[in-house]
C-alpha cells in the first residue's frame, strides 16, 4: 500500500523580502527578436508559445531588431518620448502635491509609462479605454489639458468630476478614457461590453481593456475573456503584470509557473507576453492586436510585463514588503532610457536635446499646477458647493433627494 | 378603466397575458429604437425560460435579440458597456434569485457611473427578472429581493401587478436614462393570484387590466395606482400582494384602499400620503423577508407624514424571516389570512 506525506498547503512567496535581492529569473526572458510573428489571422492555439515567451524589439544596444520591429516614423517615438517623460514628472509633480496636501491621496506610474504612452498610438479616435488608475499616460498621449487634470486631482471648483472622485479616478470621454469606478476588473467586462454594442451597429471603433495582474483573479476577468471569444468582441484585453498588488505578488494573483497571457489561451483568444518596459515591442503588439480587432478577428490578450517602480500609492510603503532597490535589478530596465538611447542611435535625439525637453515639461506642468491651484485646492476649502452633491444620482432629480438637498441648506 | 388607459382609448387592444406584455413591449421598443438589444440567458433562439421573448430574435436577427453566457456579472456588465457606448440594453436574469454575482455591476457601476463621471456615462439599462414564489421553486427560484435593490441610490427598482402596467411600465423603464431593475412578478405571469393556490388559475383574459393595447404607451415611473378605493385602511403593496389585499379585503369585509407601487424607488410619497391622511390607518404588505425588507422603509414613511393622522399602530405583513421553502411554501407565502387578520387588527386598535 501507498504511504503518502500529509497534505500541505502551498502559498507562493516572492524570491526575496526586505534586505535580500530577488532572483528575477521567474520572467522567463526571451532575447530581443527572438519570438515569431504570426500572420493576424492566427488560430488561438498556435499562440501558445506567444503566451510563454516575451516579445522584445529593443536588444541590449537599443537596436530595434526581429520580426516585431516595426516601420515606424522618428517622429512618432519622439512624441512618444515626450509622452513617457511628460508622465514621469506629472506623476513627481503631483505625489509633491500630495505631500503638501493640497490632495489627498495619488497614485503614480513610475516604470510603466511606456504601455500607454504607446498604446495609445495604435488607438483611433473614437476608440474607448477602460483604465485601472494607472493609466494615465494613456490620457498624456492624447493630449488632455494638465489643467483640467489637476483640477480633479485637487477635488477643486474646476474639478470636472464635481468633486465626488478620488483623485486619478478620471473621465475624460472625448480622448476615449472611460471613467474609472476605484473596484477592480469590473471595466475589464464593460470594454467588452462597449466593443460588442460597436459590432451590434456595424461601426469601426474598438475598445481597449486594462486591468492589472492582481485583478485578474476576479471574475470579471474571466467573464470577459469567455464574452469577448464567444462574441468575437473588436477589443484588446491588456493585463499589466506590474509585479506587485499592493503588498501582494503576482504570483498569489495566479502567475507562479504559468503566465497572465496564457488565461487567454484558454479561452480561444490569441494572447502575446511583451516586454512592457520596451517602446516599441508595446507600439507592435498593439498594432498587431488593433488590426485584429478591427478586422473581425476578434479580441487580442496581451501581457505587459512591467515593474511596479514606486508605492501602489501615496498610502503604500513598499520598503516594508519588498526589496527597497527592486527596480533597479529589473532585466527590463526603464522605458524612458532605453527609447532615449535607441533615438540617439537613430541619431534623432541627443543627451541636450533630453534635457531641454525636460526642463519644458517641468515648466509646462508647474504652470498647470498655478493655474489649476487658482481655482482650489482640497487645503483651501475651494472645492464644489455642497448642491453638487445632489446631482446625476439620476438624471432628474427625485423628490426625495430635492427633500435632502434642501435639509443641507445648501 | 383607469387614467392611464382613458388616455390609451383610442388604441387597439388585444387581451393578454402579463409574458405576452412583456413581450409586446421589447417588441415595440426593438422595432422603435435601434439602440435597444436584449440579452440573457436562454433568451435568444428558446426565447426565454418564461417565454418572454419568443420570437424576438427571428423578427430583429441575431445581433439584437441574443444568448449570453451563463454569467449574471457578465450580462450586466456588457450591458454597462453597451449603454456607455450608446445603447439601451435590456438584458434578462433568468431569476432575481441569480443576481447576485452580478450585484458588483449593479450597485458600483450601473447605479453610479452617471453620478462618478458627472454624466459623462450613463448607464440606461433596464434589468429584467423574474421574483417571488409560490410556483414551488424553493429557495433558489422565488426570492423578492427588491429591498437589496430600493437600497442602493442611483437605482430604480420598479414591479408590476397586471400585463396592462407590465408593458407600460417596461416601455417607460427602457426609455428611462437611469438603470432600472424591473421585477416580474412570475406568479402573475398567467393570471392575477389572490393566495387561494387551491383553486385553479384564473387567466388575465378574465380581467379587465389584461386588456392591453398593441401598440406603444407608457405608465410613468414613480406613479402609484390605487387599485381599490376605500375608506377603512390604506393598504400598501405591489406585486403579487395587491391581488391577495384584494381578496383579504373582499374577506373581510374591510372597505380597504389598495395603493399598488407600481415604482418602488423612487416612489410616489403623495399618493400614498393622501390615502393615510384619509383612512387614518396603514398596513404595509410585502411577500419578502420581514427584517429592513421594504416595508420598514413604507412604515418609516408613514410616520414620518403622517404620524397625527394615524389611529392605529401602522401594521406590516410579510414573509417570515426564513429562506423560502419549498414543501412549506404556503406557510411562508403572506395569504388572505394572515393579511386580513392584519386588516382587523388595525380597523379595531
Amino acid at each position: 500500500m501507498t504511504t503518502y506525506e500529509p497534505l500541505r498547503l502551498h502559498v507562493p512567496e516572492p524570491s526575496a523580502r526586505p534586505g535580500f535581492e530577488t532572483n528575477f529569473s521567474y520572467l522567463h526572458l526571451s532575447p530581443a527578436g527572438a519570438v515569431r510573428k504570426p500572420p493576424l489571422n492566427v488560430q488561438p492555439a498556435q499562440t501558445s508559445d506567444l503566451a510563454f515567451s516575451l516579445i522584445r524589439v529593443l536588444d541590449d544596444d537599443a537596436k530595434a531588431v526581429g520580426p516585431w520591429a516595426p516601420a515606424v516614423e522618428p517622429s512618432v517615438l519622439l512624441r512618444g518620448l515626450r509622452t513617457m517623460l511628460k508622465t514621469r514628472i506629472f506623476d513627481a509633480r503631483m505625489l509633491m502635491a500630495q505631500r503638501q496636501k493640497k490632495l489627498s491621496f495619488y497614485m503614480q506610474s513610475l516604470g510603466e509609462e511606456a504601455i500607454g504612452s504607446a498604446h495609445a498610438l495604435a488607438l483611433a479616435d473614437g476608440d474607448m479605454c477602460f483604465p485601472t488608475y494607472r493609466q494615465q499616460s494613456l490620457l498624456m498621449a492624447r493630449n488632455v489639458p494638465l489643467v483640467e487634470l489637476i483640477c480633479q486631482l485637487m477635488s477643486n471648483e474646476r474639478d470636472p468630476l464635481k468633486g465626488r472622485q478620488l483623485p486619478v479616478m478620471y473621465s475624460v470621454r472625448r480622448a476615449g478614457f472611460f471613467s474609472i469606478s476605484g473596484n477592480l476588473a469590473t471595466q475589464f467586462i464593460q470594454a467588452v461590453g462597449w466593443a460588442m454594442a460597436s459590432a451590434i451597429k456595424n461601426d469601426s471603433k474598438i475598445s481597449s481593456a486594462w486591468i492589472g495582474d492582481g485583478a485578474t483573479a476576479e471574475s470579471d476577468f474571466h467573464t470577459a475573456l469567455t464574452f469577448a471569444h464567444v462574441y468575437r468582441a473588436p477589443v484588446i484585453l491588456n493585463v499589466v503584470n506590474n509585479q506587485w498588488a499592493i503588498s501582494t505578488f503576482q504570483a498569489i494573483a495566479g502567475g507562479e509557473g504559468t503566465t497572465f497571457a496564457a488565461r487567454g489561451n484558454g479561452c480561444g483568444i490569441p494572447s502575446l507576453r511583451v516586454d512592457g518596459n520596451d517602446f516599441l515591442a508595446v507600439y507592435a503588439a498593439s498594432q498587431w492586436a488593433a488590426a485584429r480587432a478591427r478586422s473581425n478577428m476578434g479580441p487580442t490578450l496581451i501581457e505587459w510585463v512591467t515593474y511596479r517602480a514606486g508605492p501602489h500609492s501615496t498610502s503604500d510603503d513598499p520598503s516594508k514588503y519588498r526589496p527597497a532597490d527592486d527596480w533597479k535589478h529589473f532585466p527590463l530596465g526603464d522605458p524612458i532610457v532605453r527609447l532615449k538611447s535607441h533615438l540617439i542611435q537613430l541619431g534623432v535625439w541627443s543627451e541636450s536635446e533630453h534635457e531641454k525637453l525636460q526642463s519644458e515639461l517641468e515648466i509646462e506642468i508647474s504652470a498647470a499646477q498655478r493655474e489649476a491651484e487658482s481655482f482650489g485646492t482640497l487645503l483651501d476649502g475651494h472645492i464644489p458647493n455642497a448642491d453638487s452633491m445632489f446631482e446625476d444620482v439620476y438624471k432628474v432629480m427625485p423628490p426625495h433627494l430635492r427633500a435632502q438637498l434642501k435639509q443641507v441648506g445648501a | 378603466m383607469n387614467m392611464e388607459q382613458q388616455e390609451q382609448a383610442g388604441m387597439k387592444t388585444t387581451p393578454m397575458s402579463m409574458i405576452q406584455a412583456l413581450r409586446s413591449a421589447m417588441d415595440v421598443m426593438l422595432e422603435r429604437d435601434p439602440n435597444v438589444v436584449v440579452f440573457g440567458q436562454d433568451v435568444g433562439y428558446f426565447g426565454g425560460v418564461f417565454r418572454c421573448t419568443e420570437g424576438l430574435q427571428k423578427k430583429y436577427g441575431t445581433s439584437r435579440v441574443f444568448d449570453a453566457p451563463i454569467s449574471e456579472g457578465g450580462i450586466v456588465g456588457a450591458a454597462v458597456g453597451m449603454g456607455a457606448y450608446g445603447l439601451r440594453p435590456v438584458p434578462e436574469i433568468q431569476f432575481a434569485d441569480y443576481f447576485y454575482p452580478a450585484s458588483d455591476q449593479i450597485v458600483s457601476e450601473a447605479a453610479r457611473l452617471r453620478y462618478r463621471s458627472a454624466g459623462e456615462f450613463t448607464a440606461p439599462i433596464t434589468i429584467r427578472m423574474p421574483c417571488g414564489g409560490g410556483i414551488y421553486g424553493g429557495q433558489t427560484h422565488s426570492q423578492s429581493p427588491e429591498a437589496l435593490f430600493t437600497q442602493v441610490c442611483g437605482l430604480r427598482t420598479v414591479m408590476p401587478s397586471n400585463p396592462y402596467d407590465a408593458k407600460g411600465l417596461l416601455i417607460a423603464s427602457i426609455e428611462n436614462d437611469d438603470p432600472v431593475i424591473f421585477l416580474e412578478p412570475k406568479r402573475l405571469y398567467n393570471g392575477p393570484f389572490d393566495g387561494h393556490h387551491e383553486n385553479p388559475v384564473v387567466p388575465w383574459s378574465k380581467h379587465a387590466l389584461g386588456e392591453v393595447p398593441e401598440g406603444y404607451y407608457t405608465v410613468p415611473l414613480e406613479s402609484a395606482s390605487v387599485y381599490r378605493s376605500g375608506n377603512q385602511l390604506t393598504v400598501l403593496a405591489y406585486g403579487t400582494m395587491v391581488y391577495v389585499c384584494e381578496a383579504a379585503a373582499r374577506e373581510t369585509g374591510i372597505d380597504a384602499e389598495i395603493i399598488d407601487l407600481r415604482s418602488l424607488w423612487p416612489l410616489d410619497l403623495d399618493t400614498i400620503v393622501a390615502s393615510v391622511k384619509k383612512t387614518r390607518r396603514c398596513v404595509v404588505v410585502h411577500e419578502a423577508t420581514r427584517t429592513c425588507g421594504f416595508g420598514a422603509e413604507l412604515m418609516a414613511l408613514v410616520q414620518e407624514n403622517c404620524f397625527y393622522h394615524l389611529e392605529a399602530p401602522i401594521e406590516r405583513v410579510t414573509g417570515w424571516d426564513t429562506p423560502y421553502p419549498h414543501a412549506q411554501e404556503w406557510t411562508y407565502f403572506p395569504g388572505p389570512a394572515r393579511v386580513g387578520a392584519a386588516f382587523q387588527r388595525a380597523v379595531e386598535a
